[in-house]
Order: structure tokens, then sequence, then C-alpha cells
């Protein structure tokens, strides 16, 4: 394989808790990515699930650079973008864009999607000269499938999918190489989720775009993603191909989260096995010791609640030619074809 | 627990009637655009112990049906100008004021999507849910403190009797439904609507609350209306099904065949457009163009500049609701070809 596009190495965001209002002391922290590390390889499709605060959204920003990661690092070809700041961000910037999930609140209400589309390049004028911009953007909202009269309206007059193309059309603005998209088309009807997921296949096989693929359908993110990491609690649960998580998980996690999915299948539903865990997710300002599921987790022992279990391929496969070796962060993983 | 009123029900009626029936439900709202034709036409009928599951998207009419079920719907703006709803066999639309105060909450319960927004944050959940015994059985605050934590329990909240002083916001987003699903079943009713009762939550959550939703149902034998836009857990849950688009029911049928072979070409391009191991690699299908206006419906069918089967036909005459075997009927011109390809 080529050199990875995007290397993330032990990335750590702590947000203070703090008590008094004068003299601020830090109380605390809430751990939202506590040591992740993965990488990004061009062209490919990684795809990041998890629940609501497991820190999929914070390690969107902190790739962008939009919030100020605690520790670790974030290397773009080489190159650290965590301790970048003025210039050298915004040349880095260019080629990492982002597409959030609310296309109802991601976009200026007041800016029509001309001067939304073209404003990237009032940042970055070099990509675009000011005489070519028009043009420039009316090729993009024909590129997202939209038609490139309606320039001059406001976003208002857009349904949500198509105001999604709005958003893909100005993260595609400059060119750039890695797009995060983060639960780009949960906010969707149904039956227009298709068509946005089609169109940034589309548009990552004509200009070679690596993505980061956020989600919590894990089916959506089965269909785009080329590999797929699962988030709990801050930290990378397991990692591997899209075949490997699915078919062969083999965290009590992964496992877990598989099978709770409601497939549309009711034939299906009746022969599979579920596991429904107990309780809810434990707040990420308090983590459990060691393992961070292991107050879910039906095969937690001693040891899970001493040794934190690292990310690494399990040594039971280790030396096995076997779907099930990938990397898992679990003191008994197994693989779990049966479960899932 | 003793339901204090009974509401005069034809005797013997409630045998051979269904629990709850909506006919040709209509309802419209009038805004500074024009009118708009949320539902038009609606017929459906849920028995004692059966799940029905409503599925449409955002405009399909879906939760506009339910809240004029329950009676909440905002008039004006909103006007039914035809229709019956019954329930147990007595027309609920030509009821007085008062006697729907008595079947709501009683007979027929609502729990909504979101659970945070739906509870007061200024009062405790123990008060709230205590609310339900003071005001329609006349208990005193402390027997229905009592009954509040009980029924706490029965959602199984951990350590009930120390969280019922608890405000909504030191639950988590499980438990706060867990909480709305108590409040529901507070008076014993005999229907519930859940309008997306898990659409906010974590798919590991939502299982646990839907299982605890239809354990509850099958014990008490309760109707139960699933609102939801979520082809997955209508799988899961329901015995039949109601497609809804643009205000009109495209399909009904038992949940299996809905799946194994839907009859209209709407439902067909949903359950196509559902990601599938089989296709990685390849497009989605997906199904062109978009939902439509309610204040610009498409004429004849309104699916039809989004199908692709749709003939002349399909532009000039409203398909009716064909019977497409065994408790299925399809809207669709072609439900024969639908259904045979």
């Amino acid at each position: 394989m080529s050199e990875p596009i995007l290397q993330v190495r032990n990335l750590v965001k702590h947000f203070p808790l703090t008590q008094g209002i004068l003299f601020k002391k830090q109380i605390g922290a809430v751990k939202a990515v506590d040591g992740i590390s993965f990488d990004l390889y061009p062209g490919e499709t990684l795809g990041i699930v998890g629940e609501s605060g497991c820190g999929k959204s914070t390690v969107a920003k902190l790739l962008m650079n939009l919030e100020q990661a605690t520790s670790g690092e974030v290397f773009y070809k080489g190159q650290d973008i965590t301790r970048l700041s003025g210039r050298a961000l915004k040349a880095v910037r260019r080629n990492i864009q982002m597409v959030f999930q609310d296309p109802y609140t991601s976009l200026n209400p007041r800016m029509t999607v001309g001067d939304i589309i073209g404003e990237p390049f009032d940042i970055h004028p070099e990509v675009a000269p000011k005489g070519d911009r028009r043009k420039r953007v009316q090729d993009l909202l024909d590129v997202v499938g939209l038609n490139p009269e309606y320039i001059n309206r406001y976003p208002h007059q857009f349904s949500g999918g198509q105001r999604q193309r709005i958003g893909i059309a100005r993260g595609l603005a400059l060119n750039p190489e890695v797009i995060i998209c983060d639960e780009p088309v949960s906010a969707l009807d149904v039956s227009v989720q298709a068509q946005v997921v089609n169109l940034m296949e589309k548009l990552q096989d004509e200009f070679g775009l690596s993505y980061i693929f956020i989600a919590h359908d894990l089916s959506i993110v089965r269909h785009i993603s080329d590999r797929v990491g699962v988030m709990y609690l801050g930290k990378m649960a397991e990692i591997g191909t899209d075949a490997e998580i699915y078919e062969h998980p083999t965290h009590p996690y992964t496992q877990a989260l598989l099978s709770a999915v409601p497939v549309p299948d009711p034939e299906a539903r009746e022969k599979r096995e579920r596991i429904i865990l107990t309780g809810d997710v434990p707040s990420p300002a308090n983590p459990p010791s060691g393992c961070r599921f292991r107050t879910r987790c039906w095969k937690a022992q001693d040891i899970c609640a001493k040794e934190v279990p690292l990310l690494a391929v399990p040594s039971v496969f280790a030396d096995r030619d076997t779907p099930a070796a990938h990397e898992s962060a679990c003191h008994f993983a197994e693989d779990g074809t049966a479960a899932a | 627990m003793t339901v204090i009123d009974e509401t005069a029900a034809a005797p013997g009626a409630a045998q051979t009637t269904p629990l709850l029936e909506v006919r040709d439900l209509h309802v419209e709202f009038h805004t500074r655009d024009g009118v708009a034709k949320a539902v038009n036409g609606v017929n459906y009928s849920v028995n004692a112990g059966e799940t029905l599951a409503v599925l449409g998207e955002s405009g399909s009419g879906k939760s506009v049906t339910a809240q004029a079920i329950m009676g909440i719907l905002d008039m004006p703006p909103g006007r039914i100008p035809k229709g019956e709803i019954l329930f147990q066999g007595q027309d609920m639309l030509a009821m007085s004021g008062e006697q729907r105060r008595r079947i709501r909450g009683r007979k027929i319960a609502m729990i909504f999507q979101d659970a945070l927004s739906s509870l007061n944050p200024v009062l405790s959940v123990g008060y709230q849910l205590g609310e339900m015994f003071r005001v329609h059985q006349g208990l005193s605050r402390k027997a229905a403190k009592a009954k509040a934590i009980e029924l706490m329990d029965r959602v199984r909240i951990p350590a009930a009797a120390e969280r019922v002083n608890d405000y909504p916001h030191q639950f988590s987003g499980g438990m706060r439904q867990r909480i709305m699903i108590a409040m529901a079943l507070a008076l014993e009713p005999e229907l519930i609507i859940a309008d997306e009762p898990t659409t906010a939550l974590d798919v590991t959550v939502q299982a646990q609350v839907m299982d605890l939703l239809a354990e509850l149902q099958r014990e008490y034998n309760m109707g139960l209306i699933l609102i939801t836009h979520d082809l997955g857990v209508v799988a899961d849950v329901a015995d039949k099904i109601a497609v809804m688009y643009a205000g009109r029911i495209v399909e009904t049928a038992p949940v299996h065949e809905i799946y194994s072979a839907p009859a209209h070409p709407y439902t067909k391009g949903l359950l196509q457009s559902i990601p599938r191991l089989d296709r990685k690699g390849q497009e989605l299908y997906a199904i062109k163009g978009l939902p439509p206006n309610l204040l610009h419906v498409p004429s004849g069918c309104a699916f039809n500049p989004r199908c692709p089967m749709a003939q002349d036909i399909c532009r000039t005459e409203v398909p009716v609701l064909h019977p497409a075997g065994p408790g299925r009927g399809s809207a669709c011109h072609f439900w024969k070809e639908t259904l045979g390809e």
C-alpha cells in the first residue's frame, strides 16, 4: 500500500471541567478522545462508527485543527498539523475539508449559494482568480448535481438533500485531498440518503478523494467504507477492513453494536441472535478503569478492571490467517461470526 | 388499578370492532401560501395486542394523523374537513372536548420522539409521573409518588426510589425515554401511539427501549401504533405496516410480505435503497427526485414524478388502494406488475 495521507498517533482531547467563577480551578476533565491512532490512505474511505458521546465528532474537529489537541499528533504527509498555526495551518486546511451533519445550520441563510460555495476562494485566492470564480462555482454546482443557474438562490429555497449537495460543493471547492464527513446523511430523508451517498462515491472516484466518514448508521458506513473503526468512550475498540469488522468482529462491543442494529428483513431477524447491552454509556468525565467497556460487557473479568487492553491483533489470532486477525482492544477477543 | 370512569361504550361493540379505526381522515393546514393537505383520506385500524407501524418520510402525514387521533392537533391552522376516528366504535371527532379529555391519557396515550423537550425541566420526574394519578385519579401527593416509583421500577429504571426526585436533565436519553414510556403506561391505556420513540437514541439503547415497549405491550395486551421512518425498527416489532406518502397510505401489508414482495414502487424503492452486502461497491439504488411539497402535490398519483413505472394514467388518476392479497393493499395502478417483477 502507498504512504498514508493522514497518520493519527495517540490523539487525546480532554475538555477541562472547572469550578468557581473568578478563580477557576480544574476539577476534572471530559476525556472525549483518549489516545486514538489510525492511518488514512489516499483514495480510501475510513468509516468511524460509535454511539453519541464516543468522541467521533471530536476526532473530526481535531483532524481539521478546529480543536487544539491535548496531546498526540496528526501527520498530514509527514507534517504534524496539531501544532501548526497561521499561514502553515491555512495551507494544510486547503487540502483537508469538512462536510457537516446538519445542512440547515451549516449554511449561512443570508448568503447566496454562489457566495457560500465561493467563500473558500476568498480565503485561498490562489485557487481561483477573481474573474474565474463564478464559472468555478457553476461548475461545482454541476458536479454535485444541482442546476448551475441556482447560483443566486438562498439556502432556504432548497430541500435538505440539495443543501447537503451545496455543503459538499463547498467542501470540494479547493480541490482537497481529504474530506471529513461528520454524519453527512443522517439528517436527510431515507429516500434521499442514497442519492447523496452515490454522489459522494462518484466524487471520490472522479477526484481521487480520501474520506473519513463518521456516522452511526452501520449499514451506510459498511457500504461506503474500505476500512472501519469502532469507537467507544474516546477509544478505538476495533479497526479493520469492512469485512473483518462486520463479519468477524472480535470486540464484544462491536458484536453488540452490530446485533442491535435493526435489520430491515423480518426473516433474517428471526434467525440472528441479539445481544442486548444493559445500561448506558458511562460518562467520559469519569470513565471506568481498565477497559472502558467492561461495565456493560458480559465477558468482563478482573483483568478488565485493571489493565487497559491495547489496540492490537489479539494474540490468539496473531499467527493465523483469518479475517479475525485485525486490531481489537479486548483481553478476551473472539471471532464473533456466530453472534453477528 | 381501577379505571374510575367507563366511557359509555356500546355493549359488545369492543369485541367485533377494532380498538381504533381511522376512516377516510383528511387534515389540512391553512397557511399564507395556500392550503397544505397533510392527510388525504387515510384508513387504518389497530386491534388490541396488535402493532401497526406507520412508515413514512418527513411530510408524509404520519405524525399529523397521530396528532388527530390524540386530539392534540393545533386547530387552527389545522382543520379536519372529513373523516372519522373510531375508538372502540365511537367517533372521537364527534365528541365534546370533555369526552375526549377522558379518553386522552386514560385510554390512549402517546410517546413522543424527544423526551427531553417533552418533559418539564423544572419539575422532578416523580412529580410529573405522579401528576397522572393526581389529576386522573385524585390521589394524594404521597400516594402518587409511591405510584411513580412503582412505574419507574416497571420500566426498569435502576434505583427508582432514589431517583424519583431527580430532574429530567439528570437522566440519560434512554432513561428519559423510559420515563416517557412510564408516563404513557401510567393509567394502563388500551392504545399507545409512539411517534419515533427511538429515533433520538443510540442503537444499543434503542434496542433496549424497543424490547421494553414490546414486552409491556404483550403484558397489557395494548394496541400500539408505531410511527417511524426506519425500515429496520419496523421489521423488528410490527405486525402490520402502513406506508404513507404525501398524506396517503400507499401500501398496507403484514410485515413479512412487505419486505419479501413490496406491491408499491415507493416501498420497493425504499427497500432497494438500503445498502446491502451483495451490492457493496456498486451504486445504491436511489429514488430520484424529492418528496413533494404539500402545497403542490402532483396530480394523479403523488409519487408519479419519482416513479420508474409511471405512465399517463398515473398523472391523471389517483390510484385507489387495490386489494393485493390477503390483508394487503397497494395504491398503485400497476401493483400487479410491481409485485410480479
